[in-house]
């Protein structure tokens, strides 16, 4: 599974978005790549992930792709983080 | 860059209850205590600013934190972060988090020199940001960071 993180610049929302996904992620027991992006290569990087996490000022930057576009609120909350994934998450 | 934020949260990189007009005010608080530490020259400050005029307040990335940065580019000196607390909140339009009680400004090379820094900043920002305000000096802000990242 792979899971992309996207902001704006690459450094540091999606690289906070990443540590904090992994993070569930582990918790979880599922296993994903995932990766930081800034939006400008986002889409291109998104084609073949099945998640991508943002947050709702970038998402319809994002535009369509086949992958499941998950929006954030709070980047530390690892409650809603956790609750959006295992939503979008294939049992 | 150290790899532990107190370390790094040198005197210079840190304003307490900045007084700020409005969203840019805020960030060129944030962009003033990168410069002042030397990570960055002022260039970099406009470039924070530009990004939330192209992208929106995606910034505000929790509760009454913006998280101020833009790319890697010559403005940048050194990888470096700041620390703005807002005397009082102030709105960045975002739709779920405003108002904004404190601005980290941050500056990288590139893309994985902060990594350390960032997840130590991840772990403090998930904890009590109300005590973290409190603090009214530099070495009491520090003791609190280096508290929340055992």
């Amino acid at each position: 599974m792979k899971i992309v993180a996207v902001c704006g610049m690459g450094i540091g929302t999606s690289v906070l978005l990443k540590m904090n996904a992994e993070k569930v992620l582990r918790t979880l027991g599922v296993e994903a790549e995932v990766e930081a992006a800034d939006i400008g290569v986002a889409r291109g990087m998104s084609r073949d992930a099945q998640i991508v996490l943002t947050s709702d000022e970038l998402a319809p930057e994002i535009g369509d792709v086949p992958a499941e576009v998950i929006i954030i609120d709070n980047f530390f909350d690892l409650e809603e983080i956790t609750t959006k994934l295992k939503a979008a998450l294939p049992e | 860059m150290s790899e532990s934020l107190a370390d790094e949260l040198s005197d210079d990189a840190i304003m307490l209850n900045a007084p700020a007009a409005d969203w840019r005010d805020a960030v060129r608080r944030a962009g003033a205590a990168l410069t002042a530490t030397g990570s960055t020259t002022e260039e970099y400050t406009a470039e924070m600013i530009a990004a939330v005029e192209e992208l929106g307040p995606y910034i505000v990335i929790a509760p009454g934190i913006a998280l101020a940065h833009s790319r890697p580019s010559p403005a940048v000196l050194n990888t470096g972060i700041s620390w703005v607390s807002l005397a009082s909140p102030i709105e960045f339009g975002h739709a779920a988090n405003d108002p904004v009680r404190l601005v980290v400004g941050l500056a990288a090379v590139d893309h994985d020199s902060h990594l350390a820094t960032m997840s130590n900043l991840a772990g403090v920002l998930s904890g009590d940001l109300d005590r973290l305000l409190g603090a009214t000096n530099p070495e009491e802000l520090r003791a609190l960071i280096r508290e929340n990242s055992q």
